[in-house]
């Protein structure tokens, strides 16, 4: 059996994809990091003291985690949920009942919407407290800031999809504070939020592109420039 | 070191050439090496194993917490009918609490583009970059500056009935100036005493977002009037 996977792991296809052989020495260890397109973010070394579970709390990774679980959820629900005013809530009654595992589905993507936002905000949390916002980290903190207000909002965007009562009254609190914004601003962004003047059939579209589409593409993108910059600047 | 320059720079364009470093230590001091470099190890195994560990831990819980709660769905939205309460989500409970004593324009849009501002500007703000503790410099001086703005908060609070924040802010202070009065230096006090200015905003600030989130999410009922969990809403 070993000798078949040796000879696997030295085939030509195999090398191919993988061009390192196993991780079984120091050199091949680095390879491993520098020729995978996913590892590649990391340093093929970091410092002990920095990769502690204690020092960390790995809130910066379970962060991305909940984000692909979020991911992941969100696209399957996508096939059953229909963003109209006729048949959002039906479409969540069949997830309930008809949908074939469709109320874990949607319980795991609520939980983990909910965790995202708590986890996001101590990751914030721990980075100040470990004073990791200092210089040359100055800016990513900054970009840190602005991921945790999409977070927000990524979830407070899908908090009106299921189209119930509370979905309903939650959002109409929400856009009534925006309208608190002076000199007319308020108004005229709660319009464009809403596509009118009350929570309805617009409102109800809008908010299923921003949570599905604009705001998981600006998310990516800013993640995308937040982790470059940690590994930039001397970060796992 | 007497900080006078003593050596001389050169530029170079070639590309080709690394660059050197070159130390000259005069004198009869024994070079050595004050703070060693920190241990490394290779990123595979040692943190990938661990960002796996954490995942696999992660889909866990979720999984489970995902087979024994179920989602919130109510009844279908209803224009007509609104609840008593209507509640936000909970991420935004702290700041419809402070709808309850600030107006519309304060609470909704002056507090939280302040609490963001204030985020972004924390690594550029000179206090930050010191790491000294409150009462390392002129002490008189940190008393009476303190005073007068937790004074001056605590008038605003007071005069708004926001008891919610005036509490926390009260018990904290006591904290800052615990370290003002005992002069130990080791313990809970000692520790107290080396904590920054910056520190005591930061945990201000979440004190009172905790607060307020809590009570806006636990504690209030129709009318927006203080109601203990275990009450009957409905």
């Amino acid at each position: 059996m070993k000798h078949v996977f040796d000879k696997l792991f030295e085939s030509r296809v195999w090398r191919s994809i993988f061009r390192h052989g196993l991780p079984t020495s120091n050199r091949t260890r680095a390879e491993a990091v520098f020729y995978n397109f996913f590892l590649h973010v990391h340093p093929t070394k970091v410092r002990k003291r920095s990769i502690r579970y204690t020092y960390t709390w790995g809130l910066g990774g379970l962060s991305v985690g909940l984000f692909i679980v979020l991911t992941v959820t969100g696209a399957l629900l996508m096939l059953y949920y229909r963003p109209s005013v006729q048949q959002a809530y039906w479409d969540m009654k069949d997830l309930q009942f008809v949908v074939s595992s469709g109320q874990f589905l949607r319980n795991m993507h609520r939980w983990a919407a909910h965790a995202m936002v708590a986890v996001v905000f101590l990751h914030m949390l721990r980075v100040f407290y470990t004073s990791s916002y200092r210089p040359p980290k100055e800016f990513n903190w900054v970009i840190g800031v602005f991921l945790l207000v999409i977070t927000v909002l990524l979830s407070y965007t899908g908090y009106l999809l299921p189209w119930d009562q509370l979905s309903f009254w939650g959002i109409s609190v929400g856009t009534n504070m925006v309208r608190a914004m002076p000199c007319g601003f308020g108004e005229k962004i709660s319009f464009l939020l809403l596509g009118g003047n009350i929570v309805g059939e617009n409102a109800l579209i809008r908010f299923y592109v921003l949570h599905c589409f604009i705001i998981p593409v600006v998310a990516m993108v800013l993640m995308g420039i937040h982790f470059w910059r940690v590994r930039k600047d001397g970060g796992v | 070191m007497n900080g006078e320059k003593n050596f001389q720079m050169e530029q170079s364009s070639d590309a080709k050439k690394v660059p050197k470093r070159v130390a000259f230590i005069k004198g009869r001091t024994v070079a050595r090496v004050k703070k060693e470099d920190e241990e490394m190890v290779m990123t595979v195994p040692n943190l990938v194993v661990k960002e796996v560990i954490a995942f696999e831990m992660m889909i866990v819980v979720l999984t489970i917490i995902s087979l024994v709660f179920n989602a919130p769905l109510e009844w279908i939205a209803n224009p007509e009918h609104t609840p008593n309460p209507a509640k936000a989500p909970w991420y935004f409970l702290g700041l419809q609490e402070l709808l309850h004593y600030f107006p519309p324009v304060v609470a909704g849009v002056i507090l939280p583009t302040l609490a963001v501002i204030a985020l972004i500007v924390i690594p550029y703000f000179r206090i930050n970059l010191k790491r000294e503790g409150l009462w390392k410099e002129d002490r008189k001086q940190t008393l009476v500056v303190l005073i007068a703005t937790v004074g001056s908060v605590s008038v605003v609070l007071i005069f708004f009935e926001v008891y919610a924040m005036l509490v926390p802010t009260l018990v904290m202070t006591a904290f800052v100036l615990a370290p003002y009065f005992s002069k130990k230096e080791h313990g809970i006090v000692g520790w107290l005493g080396l904590r920054p200015l910056s520190w005591w905003i930061m945990t201000w600030f979440v004190i009172n977002v905790v607060v307020l989130t809590a009570i806006g999410t636990l504690f209030r009922g129709p009318e927006w009037t203080w109601t203990w969990p275990w009450q009957e809403i409905y």
